[in-house]
């Protein structure tokens, strides 16, 4: 069983990564800083606010989320992320993106040669759909394939 | 998006590839929010949000290494949020070594700094729009700041544009000296997308009231009923402290970038209801909704009962009035507990500008009595590492709470902590 979304292309690229899921906004400081900082391979969650997401690894995941919530460094953290090679495997909102997320994807394509291929507006469906561990199929021109755990 | 003759030709590389670079990344931050041009930003200052040097963000400082080499730097000058570093609040010596490892890289960021347009070798604080700290925009003036804090009271408090940007990108709007226009700084995205009705039974702790909108509106924007009766209907400097102080959580716990406040903010002074879009929801706050977002808060101390080893207030960083009430209440609670200094290692974070100020006064020597440490860093710096991690911090602060393994306590409860309970 599988199921398609369509939404819309912020930074272009595909994709095929296990979906981990956020069902409230990502608060992208409180979820990298202690992670980056001292070199977590496995980029686990450190946002003790956020019961979807906190001590879960995020590397190469397909992050699907409502929005980027929090400090206005949230862009600058996700760039920095992609730089280290340790972004996730691409980003899937629900939502119109927010100014965060879409300046931390823009700096990622524009000023590293990291590939983390961000798309939103999903839809809330798309978001009540999916689950933690369903494989994802992003293709460039923003079509989400959701496959359904065997 | 349509680009003046001017821009095209800076995106077309006229003044260099990383200029260039610069400009496209504006136009696609631009075109993801639907901006059709480019506006001037007309304030007289920036405000970026990075003023860390930690080591791991190497890519940060080649990127700015690359802007200095192409000379793009900023058209304005900027402040910047507080230095993380203060060798005068107390540390253990492995702490102190994970310091120096970990903002490795403090010096060349603030040499990059100074070369990029830095204001002058003090401008370091999260609230830069202090009259002492001087970054105060005027209302209606376009900003390219980063530091959600400081974008929420810069346009809900001053009546200022500014979207929420993210560190770089509000460099890189200061260094080409025009933004895309979208979101708060144009009059439709100012509307407000959700009521909130006030009726707690009185004044409302400032942080849990944000805490509670923030979580609730996420990015949108709340017009807030009920707050003037408790406020008034003047930004007198306790009402500005007050608002400062919800703004941070709003913007911490959620995502606003703009509050209105019934009577009292100027755009909901000005044009009162015509602010709220049509069908707004309404979110009313009560006690028990107050109670059951305290009650919500997750303290992740491995020992709930520990004694707390320091406490941290001014995150955001208090004001002058904040200040000098909390010498007046520190003095006040150690003389009916029968104590002379607090009992908890205590430290009060300003703005240097501030700081100046207060130092004028005689209130200072009076804080510094009570054994309370002032300082100019930023609280969250000082937490972000698994050694102060492990350490039971307190803090009345709702962003410092929300982004590190601090506590949160009422400010009534801190006050009580610090100079009676000792615990």
């Amino acid at each position: 069983m599988s199921r398609v979304f369509k939404g819309r292309v912020i930074t272009p690229g595909a994709a095929k990564a296990p979906a981990l899921v956020s069902h409230g906004g990502l608060n992208t400081l409180a979820s990298y800083q202690m992670a980056l900082m001292f070199g977590d391979k496995q980029v686990k969650c450190g946002d003790q606010n956020n019961p979807d997401l906190y001590k879960k690894p995020m590397i190469g995941k397909a992050l699907c989320l409502p929005e980027t919530i929090g400090s206005t460094t949230g862009g600058m953290v996700l760039y920095t992320a992609c730089a280290m090679g340790k972004q996730p495997a691409c980003m899937l909102f629900s939502k119109p993106i927010d100014s965060l997320a879409a300046s931390g994807a823009i700096l990622a394509a524009n000023w590293t040669d990291a590939s983390m291929p961000v798309v939103d507006s999903l839809g809330e469906e798309f978001l009540n759909y999916v689950q933690d561990g369903m494989m994802i199929n992003l293709a460039e021109d923003g079509t989400v394939t959701v496959e359904d755990a065997e | 998006m349509i680009l003046t003759k001017d821009q095209q030709a800076l995106l077309d590389g006229q003044q260099g590839e990383i200029m260039a670079k610069v400009v496209k990344t504006l136009v696609m931050y631009g075109e993801a929010f639907g901006a059709e041009r480019m506006v001037p930003v007309t304030s007289e200052y920036g405000h970026t949000v990075i003023s860390f040097g930690i080591g791991v963000m190497k890519p940060v400082y080649e990127l700015y290494d690359q802007l200095l080499a192409a000379g793009a730097v900023s058209k304005q000058p900027f402040s910047a949020d507080p230095r993380p570093l203060d060798k005068n609040i107390p540390s253990s010596f492995l702490q102190n070594i994970v310091f120096k490892f970990m903002y490795s890289q403090q010096e060349h960021y603030e040499e990059q700094l100074q070369q990029l347009g830095l204001m002058n070798k003090n401008a370091y604080t999260c609230a830069c729009y202090l009259p002492q700290a001087g970054n105060v925009p005027k209302r209606g003036e376009i900003l390219s700041w980063a530091e959600s804090s400081a974008v929420v009271y810069a346009n809900s408090v001053l009546g200022a544009r500014c979207n929420r940007n993210s560190g770089i990108i509000e460099l890189m709007g200061s260094i080409a000296g025009f933004v895309p226009e979208f979101g708060l700084l144009t009059d439709d995205g100012r509307k407000a997308d959700w009521i909130v009705e006030v009726r707690t039974s009185k004044l409302p702790d400032a942080q849990l009231l944000g805490s509670a909108v923030g979580m609730k509106v996420l990015e949108k924007v709340p017009f807030v009923r009920g707050l003037d009766k408790w406020l008034g209907t003047q930004l007198s400097e306790s009402a500005c402290a007050y608002l400062k102080d919800f703004g941070a959580a709003c913007a911490s716990n959620g995502s606003v970038g703009l509050y209105h406040i019934e009577h009292l903010t100027p755009e909901a002074v000005d044009q009162g209801e015509s602010l709220i879009r049509e069908n707004a929801p309404v979110y009313v706050v009560d006690d028990a909704e107050l109670e059951r977002i305290r009650n919500g808060y997750p303290c992740i101390w491995k020992d709930l009962d520990a004694t707390p080893k320091l406490c941290f207030m001014g995150c955001p960083h208090m004001t002058l009035s904040q200040l000098k009430d909390w010498t007046v209440r520190v003095e006040e609670g150690l003389k009916a507990a029968g104590n002379k200094k607090v009992l908890i290692p205590t430290v009060f974070t300003s703005a240097p500008g501030v700081v100046k100020e207060f130092n004028k006064t005689a209130y200072a020597g009076r804080l510094k009595a009570t054994g309370v440490i002032l300082s100019t860093i930023c609280p969250l710096m000082y937490m972000n590492n698994p050694l102060s991690k492990k350490m039971p911090v307190i803090t009345s602060s709702n962003k410092l709470r929300t982004y590190s393994s601090a506590r949160f306590y009422s400010e009534e409860e801190i006050l009580a902590k610090i100079t009676k309970e000792g615990k």
